[in-house]
């Protein structure tokens, strides 16, 4: 072989890279959230379904748009998968029969004003998932809160008509959300010893009334504990999350079990589990330390309860991921790792090996 | 109505005059603005910004009547660290080929000796009728003796890079 | 954290899957046959290069001094085969600029004809300083890639007490398995270097810490090993970057090397197994390092193996010997995790090159690099406990005093972050641009202070010059109207003056 002719263009180390790329982590992760959302689909029907291809469509368009006007390459960045996943959580926490311009709107919102204005992936300072649901929420309040019993799916096509709002929904099919209904009661004066909760949260089969993040639990904490085992995800967060809000439940249920929610209501219901292992793992708004990890995860847990117990809403995850999501520049400042040969201030270690 | 109306406009007119003290009480005397660019300037007052020595260049600066980066023997990294120092912009527009020194070209040089009287910092050896030389790190690059060669012996060359200073450039990332 | 980082207690690093030793380390040693030309670098060692003692024409043998160590810490060059001296000039250095470095080339006349060497029967006869003579003169630096000179280093061991000599057989790099074939052909030679360093440094013990996926090392080392109860054979978890002094210290004793101290600071001194091969061969056997064990791997070579070569031979001869199946998309010299790209294959193998890699398109990721997601693999993955996400976004954005603060220096450019990253930044390259640009920056402040004092020296000289000048206009002035009134005088009395 002649080896005189190689002339190469040299680059600098490492040579070798782990097979990894953002596009194959965005896959994983929709992968996790396809048993819970086909299940949610032939709960809910087909109105679910073109819900949530609304929402991504939505999504997708505003990302490209956005990089079309910014003059960012427009394929690269749309192809890895992130517009998707951001469409695709949106939907899943959105009323499964809500009209199609909820999708368009909260899409479109999500991934421009709460992605691309901030500079593209990376760069946001807000679930953008969340931020749009929020928006969602506060603007449209009816519309989001206009919730379906599980049963009696309508076919495709008529699904779509429900969809785009040319067909009413019966009457029959509306209810309330278990969190919903338990605001409203106590809001009543009827507290919780004496109210009747429609559904149970034990429901093996998940047929409850929520969005389609909500139905199935057990689907989404399989989900969650596939993204754990496929490394995509640490423990940290979702794990302390689900304490910050386990915790404070089991002592005011104990406290008062008429006014406080069990533990495991508060843990199976709303979009607890959803929050803990999508929603508030998301890399680009949470600290990058274990330790900082830990103390966002509680505080969302924490905050979840109390904006259930206290609040306004009657769900309090998004709320409380967005307001620790505020918080994590100041957690990322403030906590860092040890650094190899120094104490926790940053000195060099004393002689003697000590690390404080 | 008229209450409003009034407290407000008491309100902008004390913090106005609050904010007006401040402004002359606590302001940044120029002086040591000017001190501190003289200190990061080569210092070597070689002229070649036209101005009188780096003292006058760096009241020029800071008043505005100069670019930050007129100063040749300063270079490029002179120019950023002015530029962040004011909190201005640097254009990159000007295209800097990196740092540079004089080389005398030994075939043509005649000994006249102007060169080495105009060099701000002595770099320049050899004597009348001698072949003249450039000590390498004594020399800022700011060109006066380029200016004052008959023949064209002196220029200014790019620094060579050698493997004890060579360095990976910043790698361009995506967007 | 993993199953396994959970059974082996060590969170940070990489594990590659396939660390592509095998098959070539399972090869026998080969002994490469005398190439027609070598070229021996004159800098191959930490410090000051060393300063040719021979002339274009000389006939030079094999173990001749050939190159002088200048200074305290240098290391001198010896000539590898029999030859002529062809020429002492520049060659392309194996660095990625392409830069030339000073090398004596020899054209080698096949005789191999050697100098005679001063054996020595009992080494732990001699006193400490002259076993560091003996690895001074024989230009030993440390082989596993830092080519620290070996004697210094000796020396420091004793200035701090050295108590415990750590003795890195960690070869942590994928497809390197050079210091796992000395392991496992030579563990005498490797152990006896051990126990004649551990009596130059006056250490009580050693520790040598082998990666637990080489098991027929571990074998052959604690069988080697078996007779001296002060050295112990000590397993490690199979990590990059294992083999990094400061991880390996961590592992063996529990203790951290204190941020920008020596190893030594703490009593230990950590030595790579190829080194302390060397150091038998030179204290007991007189022989100079002049060849080493180098693997030749990757997906482009058509035999595998590690290679018995001489120094300053040339990468196109090593891969000729080797055989080439394809032509390789890139040339490396080390691992591929913190090797070096080399810009074509007419350069020198040196002392400190441990493999030389001939890597297929397949196995080198090119890939465009897309924005940080702020995924946090590059903060598990740093055995330094660093933040890469942070430092590379501070580099970017021109903060190169913020980035040191946030412990830049302590980065051991190891190449984990980046393997890991899912955007394909180029993390190591921005960190190596970051380190020269604060040094660049550091250099050019010295010269402005150096040339202000040259200006100012100028103005005080100018100065001086024209007061001299005014002072000897004056006195010359005063000394003329001194003559003149002394004339006028004698003009006044002219009968005074003709008579006198």
């Amino acid at each position: 072989m002649n080896t005189q002719a190689i002339s190469l263009q040299t680059m600098a180390s490492p040579h070798a890279r782990a097979a990894n790329s953002v596009s194959v982590v965005m896959l994983k992760v929709m992968a996790a959230l396809v048993p819970a959302t086909a299940y949610a689909f032939y709960l809910f029907g087909s109105p679910a379904f073109w819900l949530w291809a609304i929402t991504i469509a939505a999504s997708m368009a505003g990302e490209a748009a956005c990089l079309r006007l910014a003059g960012k390459p427009v394929k690269a960045v749309l192809y890895d998968g992130s517009a998707i996943l951001t469409g695709w959580l949106l939907a899943v926490s959105l009323p499964p029969w809500a009209p199609w311009w909820i999708g368009v709107v909260g899409g479109l919102f999500a991934t421009t004003l709460g992605k691309q204005a901030f500079g593209g992936i990376g760069n946001n300072l807000f679930n953008p998932a969340m931020i749009a649901r929020i928006m969602l929420l506060v603007s449209f309040p009816v519309q989001m809160t206009h919730w379906v019993v599980p049963a009696g799916a309508p076919s495709l096509f008529d699904g779509l008509r429900i969809t785009l709002g040319q067909m009413p929904v019966p009457d029959a099919m509306t209810s309330a959300s278990l969190l919903g209904w338990a605001k409203t009661d106590m809001a009543r004066g009827i507290d919780l010893l004496h109210t009747h909760l429609p559904g149970h949260v034990f429901d093996w089969n998940g047929a409850r009334v929520g969005s389609l993040g909500e139905t199935s639990v057990w689907l989404i904490a399989l989900g969650g504990i596939a993204l754990l085992y496929m490394r995509v995800i640490s423990w940290h967060i979702p794990v302390t999350m689900l304490i910050g809000l386990a915790v404070p439940a089991a002592l005011g249920h104990a406290a008062d079990p008429a006014r406080f929610m069990d533990m495991s209501t508060h843990l199976l219901s709303g979009g607890a589990m959803l929050g803990a292992f999508f929603i508030a793992t998301d890399y680009v708004t949470s600290p990058s330390s274990r330790a900082g990890q830990i103390i966002f995860g509680l505080g969302c847990g924490l905050l979840t309860w109390v904006i259930r117990t206290y609040g306004g809403y009657p769900e309090g995850v998004a709320f409380a991921v967005l307001l620790m999501n505020a918080l994590t520049p100041a957690i990322d400042r403030l906590i860092k790792p040890r650094v190899y040969g120094r104490t926790m201030g940053g000195k060099p270690i004393s002689l003697k090996g000590e690390t404080k | 109505m008229l209450t409003p109306i009034i407290s407000v406009m008491v309100l902008g007119l004390i913090f106005g005059l609050i904010l007006g003290y401040a402004a002359k009480v606590f302001a940044v005397q120029g002086d040591a603005l000017v001190e501190e660019i003289i200190e990061m300037m080569p210092g070597t007052n070689c002229g070649q910004c036209s101005f009188p020595g780096c003292s006058g260049a760096a009241s020029a600066i800071v008043k505005g009547e100069a670019a930050v980066d007129c100063c040749p023997g300063g270079g490029r990294m002179l120019a950023e660290a002015i530029a962040a120092r004011l909190g201005v912009s640097l254009e990159a527009a000007s295209e800097d080929s990196g740092p540079k020194i004089a080389v005398v070209s030994e075939s043509i040089c005649i000994g006249c000796a102007k060169c080495f009287k105009a060099c701000p910092t002595d770099a320049v050896i050899g004597a009348s009728k001698q072949i003249h030389a450039v000590l390498k790190d004594a020399c800022t690059g700011c060109g006066s003796c380029t200016n004052e060669c008959p023949t064209g012996a002196i220029s200014l060359e790019p620094i060579p890079v050698t493997l004890r200073d060579w360095n990976w450039e910043k790698p361009a990332l995506a967007a | 954290m993993g199953i396994r980082e959970l059974l082996t207690g060590v969170g940070w690093g990489v594990h590659p899957h396939n660390d592509h030793k095998r098959p070539a380390a399972d090869v026998p040693l080969r002994v490469m046959p005398t190439p027609a030309k070598l070229c021996i670098p004159l800098l191959q060692h930490v410090g000051a290069p060393a300063k040719p003692l021979v002339a274009v024409g000389d006939r030079v043998l094999r173990g001749q001094l050939i190159a002088a160590a200048q200074g305290n810490v240098s290391a001198p060059v010896h000539a590898p085969t029999s030859g002529l001296v062809a020429a002492i000039g520049e060659v392309t250095a194996p660095h990625p600029s392409g830069l030339p470095f000073a090398a004596i080339t020899i054209e080698t006349d096949g005789l191999d004809e050697s100098v005679s060497f001063k054996t020595v029967e009992d080494p732990f006869s001699l006193t400490p300083d002259e076993i560091s003579q003996r690895i001074a003169e024989a230009g030993i630096v440390g082989l596993g890639g830092a080519t620290f000179p070996s004697a210094p280093k000796a020396q420091l061991g004793r200035k701090h007490s050295v108590h415990t000599l750590i003795i890195n057989g960690g070869e942590c790099e994928p497809y390197l398995s050079s210091d796992d074939s000395i392991m496992r052909e030579r563990a005498d030679d490797v152990i006896d270097g051990v126990r004649i360093l551990m009596h130059a440094v006056g250490a009580s013990k050693a520790k040598v810490g082998i990666e637990d996926n080489k098991p027929e090392a571990i074998a052959a080392m604690r069988k080697a090993a078996q007779d001296f109860a002060q050295i112990e054979i000590c397993p490690v978890p199979a990590r990059y970057p294992m083999g990094s002094d400061r991880q390996l210290v961590q592992v063996l004793t529990g203790k951290e090397v204190p941020s920008g101290a020596r190893t030594a600071t703490i009593g230990l001194l950590v030595n790579n197994v190829s080194t302390c091969a060397a150091i038998h061969h030179a204290v007991r056997h007189g022989e100079p390092l002049y060849r080493r064990i180098v693997t030749v791997n990757g997906g482009a070579v058509a035999q595998p193996g590690n290679v018995l070569a001489p120094i300053g031979v040339l990468v196109e001869d090593l891969l000729a010997f080797a055989g080439l199946k394809s032509e390789p998309a890139r040339l490396v010299m080390g691992g591929p995790m913190m090797g070096v790209a080399l810009p074509h294959a007419q350069v020198p193998t040196v002392k400190g090159c441990g493999g030389i890699l001939a890597l297929t398109a397949e196995e080198i990721t090119v890939v465009p690099p897309s924005p940080c997601i702020r995924c946090g693999s590059c903060v598990k993955a740093c055995p330094m406990g660093l933040v890469p996400l942070e430092l590379s976004a501070q580099i970017h954005a021109g903060e190169y005093d913020t980035a040191d603060a946030m412990g830049l220096d302590d980065c051991l450019a190891c190449g984990c972050c980046a393997y890991v990253c899912p955007s394909q930044m180029p993390l190591v390259q921005t960190f190596s641009h970051a380190k020269g640009e604060i040094w660049r920056r550091a250099q050019q402040k010295k010269r402005s202070e150096f040339t202000k004092q040259l200006a100012q020296a100028r103005q005080e000289r100018l100065e001086r010059e024209a007061r001299e000048r005014v002072e000897a206009a004056a006195r010359r002035k005063a000394q003329r109207a001194a003559q003149q009134a002394a004339a006028a005088a004698d003009n006044n009395t002219p009968s005074e003056g003709a008579g006198a």
